[in-house]
């Protein structure tokens, strides 16, 4: 037997590629999407060692310089240099993005199992109001919370995460109603086994595997709603380092030409989203079943 | 449905910390003027008595008085919603057009390369985000190249008192048989409305794809071409009039994102819609005009989902309530 590391590389590829030949286009899609991620994750987590200046320094280099030379993305009209601030923005938005995910899920999942596991008048009303906000627009909805709050990490984090807690709900509150009815629910309520642990055992392990793939399009959502607020001058104060309000900024400068300040912070948006999409898209595609093929 | 947002909006801004009328004073009056301005706006009284009260005046369509400015909400909002209805209709336009032509065309070519392309279209559309792609637009047509204009509804040499009746701007050119003026005005739309347009095409895609894919599996369309008619006419003849159905429903909940993508659009394209103003009395911390916006938004969402329903149940025969 072969235990050289070569050899489990070499196994680890085949079976990558295995994967690709099974579920066709669709894997390379999630491939391409992780990629993206981890690319732009690493950013984030190794971001002073990347930038070369300081997100902050108003003197880095001359006002407006063009790409190119010791600026690789050129400079603002505050002197500092556009790709560390880039370098450095990619903490906020995925933080924020991330951790609004994880509060909107975490809300909503446990909302939507205890109201479709118990049923009667509470599971009606929390459905009105969460359908009410579902068909919300989501933006005004956010730009109202982050309006009346004050600007900060955890203002804008709210705001985004309010928005998401609806789509949650209503997909667990669904599957939750369809797995009441099998047997062996029937069966844990007949020895007497308590909601909670029903729940939790029984009920949303089954629903995790739809969860994970609306996970990750919220995020790719969350990061279009932190930019677009942050765009708009809302949620976060000009001292932290973020990508929409770089653009916010740059804006002011198109007329006269300067296209760096609008052109690099877009990209990186419109990438990381389209890095979340495609790794959901990908797993939705293959955790279907087959089956369902269209 | 309508109440229960609108509840949710009272709520909202209720709840939230900060003190409007302590802000909208500068931030440094003495108490004394504060109390006295909260009892003017009646802001001491009782939650429920206010919330009665808040429910009664929308009933009656009257939103308030705006706290900065000495005008009523509805009035401001009145001259603004024109505008947004027009760039969100025109945006509509565009998303249809590009998204049944695109998604019909990718159904009936189901994995091919041209099918992959359209998706990944689809997919990458709706990442960028609507701003942004007006910038990029303002910046090749309006900077680089200098065809398009990129600011406002109308240009420097069109006087609007001129021809101003109903707030649609077409319309009003049209009725007063100024087409110098009309085309300005539509010269004016065409990027505001391509990037909304543009933005919201990727969803539709999808979902128009998905729809006639199911469409294209049923058996009269199998009947159909084993009769012989021609293939082109039995997708975009008969499937596309069955998948129709569907497609309109989408439509109807696509409003929620064509507002929202309406409010961002207005912001770059400094277009005097409702989006703007709600964002300008943001910054100026206008509560009850930002309460008014929400509202009318909210009103918005309601009236076209009770449309959808209506003409969903007219439509298809077998929907009877």
């Amino acid at each position: 037997m072969k235990y050289s590391p070569s050899a489990g590389l070499g196994k680890l590829l085949s079976r990558f590629t295995g994967m690709g030949k099974k579920y066709g286009v669709e894997w390379w899609i999630l491939v391409a999407g992780a990629l993206i991620i981890i690319a732009v994750l690493c950013m984030a987590a190794f971001a002073s060692h990347i930038a070369p200046f300081d997100p902050h320094n108003q003197a880095a280099g001359p006002q407006l310089a063009p790409p190119g030379g010791k600026h690789l993305l050129g400079t603002d009209n505050l002197q500092r240099d556009v790709f560390s601030r880039i370098v450095f923005g990619s903490r906020t938005i995925l933080g924020v993005a991330i951790l609004a995910a994880i509060i909107s899920s975490l809300c909503g999942i446990s909302l939507g199992l205890i109201s479709g596991y118990s049923g009667g008048f509470f599971d009606k009303m929390l459905s009105l109001v969460m359908d009410s906000i579902y068909s919300f627009p989501g933006l005004i909805l956010a730009i109202a919370f982050a309006a009346m709050l004050e600007p900060g990490i955890i203002s804008i984090t709210l705001a985004v995460a309010v928005i998401y807690i609806p789509t949650y709900f209503r997909l667990v509150r669904g599957q939750t109603l369809s797995i009441k009815e099998e047997l062996y629910v029937e069966a844990a309520q007949a020895i007497g086994a308590p909601g909670k642990t029903i729940l939790w055992k029984y009920i949303f392990p089954n629903v995790i595997a739809t969860t994970v793939v609306v996970f990750t399009m919220n995020v790719g959502d969350a990061i279009m709603i932190e930019a677009a607020l942050t765009y708009l001058g809302l949620g976060l104060p000009p001292s932290i380092v973020d990508w929409g309000m770089d653009l916010a900024m740059g804006k002011k400068f198109l007329p006269s030409g300067q296209w760096w300040l609008i052109t690099f912070p877009g990209v990186m948006i419109s990438m990381l989203a389209l890095g979340f999409t495609m790794l959901g898209e990908g797993l939705a595609e293959i955790l279907n079943p087959r089956l369902l093929e269209r | 449905m309508l109440f229960i947002l609108l509840s949710i909006v009272f709520v909202v801004i209720r709840i939230m910390p900060g003190d409007p009328v302590s802000s909208m004073l500068g931030g440094h009056a003495p108490d004394s003027v504060i109390e006295q301005k909260k009892e003017e706006l009646g802001l001491n009284r009782p939650l429920i008595v206010q919330y009665g009260d808040y429910l009664l005046q929308i009933c009656r369509l009257d939103l308030g008085n705006s706290m900065i400015f000495n005008e009523r909400v509805i009035d401001s909002i009145k001259m603004k919603v024109p505008a947004t209805i027009e760039l969100t209709f025109f945006g509509m336009l565009i998303t249809l057009i590009l998204g049944i032509l695109l998604g019909v065309y990718a159904a009936d070519k189901r994995r091919s390369p041209q099918d992959y392309a359209i998706r990944l279209y689809g997919i990458v559309i709706y990442c960028i985000p609507v701003y942004w792609l007006g910038l990029m637009l303002q910046m090749i047509f309006g900077v680089w190249l200098d065809v398009l204009p990129v600011a406002g509804r109308t240009g420097a040499r069109v006087f609007v008192s001129m021809f101003e009746k109903t707030g649609f701007y077409i319309l009003d050119t049209i009725l007063v048989r100024d087409f110098e003026a009309l085309k300005d005005v539509l010269i004016h739309l065409i990027l505001p409305s391509f990037t909304l347009g543009l933005t919201l095409s990727g969803i539709f895609i999808r979902l128009t794809r998905a729809n006639m894919l199911d469409v294209l599996k049923a058996d009269y369309i199998l009947a159909a071409e084993a009769r012989g008619i021609r293939h082109n006419r039995v997708v975009y003849k008969h499937a596309l009039l069955n998948a129709f159905v569907p497609i309109l429903t989408m439509m109807g909940l696509q409003v929620a994102l064509l507002m929202a993508g309406a409010v961002l659009t207005e912001t770059t394209f400094s277009w005097p819609g409702m989006g703007r103003l709600l964002l300008e009395r943001i910054y100026l911390r206008d509560y009850p005009t930002i309460q008014g916006v929400i509202v009318i938004f909210a009103m918005i969402v309601a009236l076209v989902s009770l449309v959808v329903d209506i003409v969903y149940a007219l439509v298809d025969p077998r929907v009877r309530y």
